[in-house]
């Protein structure tokens, strides 16, 4: 199954749900905010949501900037 | 270096609800190595710190984010929306950053100029009101503008935050007048953001009253930037102790300082 992360297409096993498709993206989910198609979805809630053909996810972090 | 520092009677500086001791704000951005990122941030004394909120790299996720170098236990944590040209976009950064889950605050960006990176007002006072809405505790960068500042008051902004002059410019505080203009007017913290160059633009900055001063490319990108954060912590100390002493008046013609009686014949 194909979803587009961070803009780039990935295939990822199809039936993921986001904890697990951070799990297979070697992320750790304490330090990424994941927004799944256009919402924010809470670190609690990561393993309640499943992904679907075609999702766009967002993984945004904490970089330098001023 | 020990300095006269514990003389000064000063107020802390709250913003938000919390209270800071350090009146320098600094950037984690365009340093040359995090080594020297976090040894800077340590010379300059400053308690929060900037960051921003970006993808991330997919290939090298383990180094890139800036919290591998920071301890957010130490730290005051505030991340921007620098990058953001619209008041959605800017909403849509703070929301991701928020959930990250160390504060409510935010520095609001709306660029409203590519070369310049001047602040677009109107989606700054767009932005400012969801946000405030939304409980964020809002630092807006914007113009060294009265009515602008104004305005961001009266949506609820936790601080207002005008420009010495454009990001990553260095060319100090251009103008002086409106910036303590701003201060004398509004309730909030001010803060000056971005344009200083060098130790003497953040004395002078802060010798006009403001509450605080961030900075991020003055630090950076010096040859030294470790030595020039630290020389940043004391024109922030000193210029603000010399606000606080007040300074002598000014006279177009000169006074002499030493006694006119008992010359000799």
């Amino acid at each position: 199954m194909d979803v587009v992360i961070n803009g780039e297409r990935r295939h990822v096993t199809a039936g993921a749900t986001l904890l697990e498709l951070l799990h297979e993206l070697d992320l750790d989910p304490r330090a990424v905010v994941v927004e799944h198609n256009r919402r924010i979805v809470r670190r609690v809630g990561l393993a309640e949501v499943t992904v679907s053909e075609g999702d766009s996810i967002e993984l945004v972090h904490f970089v330098g900037g001023g | 270096m020990t300095t006269a520092v514990e003389t000064i009677h000063d107020e802390p500086l709250t913003i938000g609800g919390h209270t800071f001791h350090s009146r320098l704000m600094v950037g984690t951005g365009k340093y040359p190595g995090m080594d020297t990122m976090v040894r800077a941030i340590e010379a300059s004394g400053a308690e929060v710190v900037t960051v921003a909120v970006r993808r991330v790299n997919l290939d090298r996720s383990k180094e890139s984010s800036v919290l591998h170098f920071l301890d957010p236990r130490k730290i005051f944590l505030l991340a921007n929306t620098a990058g953001c040209y619209t008041a959605a976009d800017a909403i849509r950064y703070a929301r991701l950053a928020r959930e990250a889950g160390f504060n409510d605050f935010v520095k609001l960006e709306v660029i409203g100029d590519e070369e310049t990176l001047l602040p677009d007002v109107a989606g700054l006072l767009e932005a400012s009101k969801v946000l405030v809405q939304e409980g964020f505790k809002v630092l807006a960068y914007t113009n060294e503008d009265l009515v602008t500042a104004l305005r961001l008051e009266d949506t609820g902004c936790a601080a207002v935050m005008p420009l010495a002059s454009p990001i990553g410019s260095g060319l100090g505080l251009l103008n002086p007048f409106s910036v303590r203009t701003i201060k004398r007017r509004l309730h909030v913290p001010v803060i000056v953001d971005a344009g200083v160059g060098t130790a003497s633009d953040a004395c002078v900055t802060m010798e006009q009253g403001v509450d605080g001063i961030l900075m991020n490319t003055a630090i950076a990108a010096a040859q030294d930037p470790v030595a020039m954060a630290q020389a940043m912590r004391l024109a922030t100390i000193a210029g603000r102790a010399a606000y606080l002493a007040g300074r002598m008046p000014r006279r177009e013609v000169a006074m002499p300082s030493s006694p006119t009686r008992g010359m000799l014949d």
